[in-house]
Formats: C-alpha cells, structure tokens, sequence
C-alpha cells in the first residue's frame, strides 16, 4: 500500500494505492491519526488505485471518519471501482461516507 | 490441486493470499472473482488466528485449493487449534445505521458469507476444518 498526499484547496488530498489489508491498513490508519492530530480536518481520498480492501481496511475507515465526525472534519472518498466499490456497498458503508465517482466532485462538495 | 501450510501469523498473510490468487488465476477466474476469493481467505485466516488459536498462541494452518465437478474453486482450511465455528458467528445487525452508531467490528465472517457460495465448517479429530466454495 501506498500513501500519497498534497495540500489541496484546504483539503488534505491522498490517494492510496494498492491493497488495504489486515497487514496494511494499520499504516493507513496510523497515518490519518497523525493527520488529525496535528489539526486537519478535511480530508479527500483518491481510491482509483486501490485494488483490494479487507474487514481491516473498512475499520480503519470507519475509526477514521468516527474521529473526524467528533471534530466536525470530514472524510469524503473518490473513485471506488470493482471489489472495493463492492464491499463498500454490502456493508453498508456507502451510506455513512460520503463517496464521490471522481475527484473533481468530490472537491466540488467542500 | 494447490496445498499451503504456514505458521497463523499476519506476516504470512500476503504469502497465503498470493498463492491462491495464483491457483484462481490458473483456472481463469475473472481479477474480480479472484479479489473476492482473497478478500474470504483472509477474512477466514485471520479469525482462525484470532479465535482458533487464541488459547495456545499461534499454530499452522494449511490451505488446500482446488476445482471441483462443476468448475467451482474449492478452498479448505484446516488448523489445530481449539474447536472453533465461524458459522457461529453472527451477521453485523447496524448495516444500516448511521455513522456515530455503527460498530467497529463484526465485518469479517459478514464478508466471508457474500463472497463464497458455500461454507462448511466441520471439526474432525483436533482439526478445524472450513470449506469455502466460489463459483465462477
């Protein structure tokens, strides 16, 4: 897994590429608690390179986007496509996050 | 017929998942077919870890994969651990709740059972023995 991020018109925009398992998904969520602890508070997430995401990737998100809700941030994500788009829909996930089909609309919501 | 036998540790993890995804891609099964096939195996490998081993510490699991009568990709996992079903674990009940309610866990064994057609637990002698089917 690979994290990348930039400082987008008041956003923190990454993009995580790769796989999102239970080896991985520490690191992401390691990552975001690091982010939010130094203040940031908006974050947009480009999956359009995330090929694979387990039970341990979806708890990292989820913890991630509870602790923004508790300071008022947000968590948007962008691009989800195959098993990810799927396993993001049958547990129920894309009704509690807010996922966009590309980044543009994603950054059009801020 | 592939076979596999490694330590239930989360560093074997990427190993276990890589030689299944090998055995589907030789069957030709589709890349999404074989995300999901991953996507069960872990789920399934992880709670043996968790819960079958969690007495003794750790301990070996074998993975077998092969076809079978109808073309469906067959995955046994076998381990040594203490008698474990993971049909007894239950579905989460909050899929649909708001985002402060939702629970952290629970997701696991909920992904195993969309991702297979079929699984079977059964416990012969001192082994855990899952079966999960997936057709094409």
């Amino acid at each position: 897994m690979e994290i990348s991020k930039t400082r987008e018109r008041n956003a923190v925009f990454m993009t995580v590429k790769g796989r999102m398992d239970a080896v991985s998904s520490p690191e992401f969520e390691k990552e975001m608690e690091e982010l939010i602890g130094q203040g940031e508070k908006t974050f947009i997430i480009d999956l359009s390179n995330l090929d694979y995401i387990s039970s341990a990737g979806l708890r990292s998100i989820l913890m991630t986007a509870k602790k923004l809700k508790t300071r008022e941030g947000k968590l948007l994500l962008s691009s989800l496509k195959d098993v990810v788009k799927e396993v993001f829909e049958i547990s129920g996930f894309s009704s509690i996050i807010p996922i966009y089909d590309s980044v543009e609309s994603a950054f059009a919501e801020l | 017929m592939s076979k596999i036998r490694l330590p239930a540790r989360l560093e074997n993890l990427e190993k276990l998942l890589q030689s299944v995804a090998s055995f589907a891609e030789e069957k030709g099964l589709s890349s999404k077919r074989i995300r999901e096939i991953e996507l069960a195996t872990e789920e399934a490998f992880v709670n043996i870890f968790n819960y079958a081993y969690s007495e003794q510490g750790t301990g070996e699991v074998e993975i077998d994969c092969s076809m079978g009568e109808t073309f469906e990709l067959i995955i046994q996992l076998i381990d040594t651990g203490i008698p474990f079903d993971i049909a007894t674990l239950s579905d989460p009940d909050d899929l649909d709740a708001g985002l402060s309610e939702r629970k952290i866990g629970g997701l696991g064994v909920f992904l195993i059972r969309k991702m297979v057609d079929e699984v079977q637990y059964r416990r012969e002698g001192d082994k855990n023995i899952l079966t999960l089917t997936f057709r094409k």
